[in-house]
């Protein structure tokens, strides 16, 4: 497949608010638990959470340039029933706006008590939103994952490891970022916030690399024999019945010679995974440089790694387009 | 239930490309269009086309054969382009099967792309949104043509014949008989899309020649003692006149 960047800057933007929320209610749960220190609930949950909403926007508004009719974009929530990309237009902004009330509620101290949960845990508002952000940034995965995983002619992409790695990837940068921010906002969470990071991070590597195990052997279920229906195993095609390009020969194929696939590929595998680990265990102290440059060198190999992941994917079509003349 | 499609004949189609400029001819001006081309007269020109006539080699030289293969969208019973649109803009016709996209509708996300297997969906570049062949749907209902013009364009077009166009759900219907009795087939039916649209395998064309087809069965040794006998080599009465 042809990579478009609108879609890579969606994918890996909001997979890092994701994870960034994630990160910012886990460790609200954990200091509720009093497993943590208590962070400036300002400065940590509020403007944490404004920063996942700027990625959020930032992703969103990527995502109108890959639509031919941004002014139409209303009217993708109406197939919800069968397709998982109106879903993920539904959850999108219902997440954002969870965001915004969660950070809002920490930003004003608006901590009404609710209720007092066994063990003397108190509930307030943030909780609630919270669990709710939870579960839509997780429901959001699972949309923005299934839109490939779905596919079943994309035999690359039609895996539970697709939804599993949106999930490991968007929560290590997430996570990642949270450690960064951390270091400016709440230096006491840094050890924590990173140390997940690095885990998520482990766990990410191994998801992507079952799926490039699996992807390096996955034999092709359409072949041009069942293409065009004839059985003679040495089929040649002659013309694709043009001269120019098409809309075929443009979207479904990256151009690039395959050392340049090569080249990326080894790229995301350092830059996601090693080198951001590296630098979130030596920056577990709360050096702010350290920290900020995992998330960065990080974020550049998960667009690298996104670029890929649409490389890779070899559509069926192709096989009806494989000559000119 | 009704559900139109095209049945392709590879056995005699000779790949002139005739319904692949009539169908842009027709589409192009009709409720389709218009079917953009951008730069046609440069160096890389491009453009939308519903329908595409691509060519194969099958064998090993000297024992090959060549197979123009038309290709356009298969009009699937089970579309998988369909369920993915976010829009509801692809969808398909319950009362004839055809699959259709409103333009209106259509943001452009190209996804109904990536769920067809067979490349039949293209964007159109100047409108931004996708386009597909319709079966001539303006075209097969038109009342004002007479019976015999209501097919599609590439139908109409086609000098050999090779395209059929019918109900395939009407077990007596030309495409059906053709289908049934020729072999027809569907493409990678491994993905069970169900396509509407069939083709008809190459056949070997074998001419049995009797002998009596050579000679005048009537005057098989050219002995007529009534007339001077003609020489061998003078022409025959087949050759100098047309009854």
């Amino acid at each position: 497949m042809h990579p478009a960047f609108s879609v890579i800057f969606l994918t890996t933007l909001i997979g890092a608010a994701q994870g960034l929320f994630l990160a910012l209610f886990t460790t609200q749960t954990y200091a509720a638990f009093k497993l943590l220190p208590q962070p400036d609930a300002h400065a940590f949950y509020g403007q944490g959470s404004l920063l996942a909403l700027v990625l959020l926007v930032a992703g969103l508004v990527a995502s109108f340039f890959h639509l031919g009719h941004p002014e139409r974009a209303w009217r993708t929530a109406t197939k919800w029933r069968t397709s998982w990309l109106s879903r993920e237009v539904i959850v999108l902004p219902a997440f954002m706006g969870v965001v915004f009330l969660y950070g809002l509620a920490h930003w004003l101290d608006w901590h009404p008590l609710l209720m007092t949960l066994p063990g003397e845990l108190p509930l307030d508002p943030t909780a609630i939103l919270g669990v709710a952000g939870t579960v839509l940034a997780f429901a959001l995965f699972l949309c923005t994952a299934m839109i490939y995983a779905c596919l079943k002619f994309l035999a690359e992409w039609h895996s539970p490891l697709t939804v599993i790695n949106y999930v490991l990837l968007g929560g290590a940068s997430g996570f990642s970022l949270a450690a960064a921010f951390a270091a400016f906002t709440a230096p006491e969470l840094v050890s924590f916030l990173a140390g997940w990071a690095a885990i998520i991070t482990l766990l990410g590597l191994f998801g992507r690399s079952a799926s490039l195990y699996r992807n390096a052997r996955l034999k092709p279920k359409s072949t041009l024999q069942t293409a065009i229906g004839i059985k003679h195993p040495r089929i040649v095609q002659k013309t694709q019945g043009f001269m120019g390009g098409s809309f075929n020969t443009r979207e479904f194929f990256h151009g690039q010679p395959i050392a340049v696939l090569r080249g990326i590929k080894w790229f995301f595998m350092l830059a996601v995974f090693p080198l951001p680990l590296l630098l979130l265990v030596s920056g577990m102290q709360g050096t702010m440089g350290l920290l900020v440059a995992a998330f960065v060198v990080q974020y550049l190999g998960l667009l690298a790694e996104r670029w890929f992941f649409f490389a890779q994917a070899n559509h069926p079509q192709n096989l009806y387009y494989q000559s000119i003349a | 239930m009704t559900q139109l499609a095209l049945v392709i004949d590879l056995n005699v189609c000779v790949g002139c490309q005739a319904c692949v400029t009539s169908c842009k001819e027709w589409n192009t001006a009709g409720s389709a269009g218009p079917m953009v081309d951008q730069n046609p007269y440069g160096a890389d020109p491009t453009g939308t086309f519903f329908n595409r006539v691509q060519t194969f080699e099958v064998g090993e030289f000297p024992n090959t054969e060549t197979v123009h293969f038309p290709k356009s969208c298969l009009h699937c019973e089970d579309p998988p382009c369909v369920p993915v649109c976010p829009t509801g803009a692809s969808y398909k016709r319950k009362e004839d099967g055809i699959v259709l996209v409103d333009y209106d509708k259509c943001i452009g996300c190209k996804y109904c792309s990536w769920a067809c297997p067979y490349g039949a969906r293209e964007l159109d570049e100047q409108q931004q949104v996708m386009k597909k062949c319709t079966l001539c749907v303006d075209r097969i209902y038109d009342m004002s043509m007479t019976e015999d013009d209501r097919k599609p364009a590439c139908v109409k077009a086609c000098p050999t014949s090779a395209r059929l166009y019918g109900d395939i759900h009407d077990p007596e219907s030309a495409v059906s008989i053709a289908i049934r009795e020729s072999g027809g087939y569907p493409l990678m039916p491994e993905w069970g899309t169900h396509p509407a649209n069939h083709y008809l395998p190459r056949r070997k064309t074998r001419i049995k020649i009797h002998e009596d087809e050579l000679e005048r069965a009537d005057n098989p040794l050219k002995v007529d003692r009534q007339l001077p006998k003609p020489a061998m080599s003078e022409p025959t009465l087949d050759d100098v006149t047309t009854w």
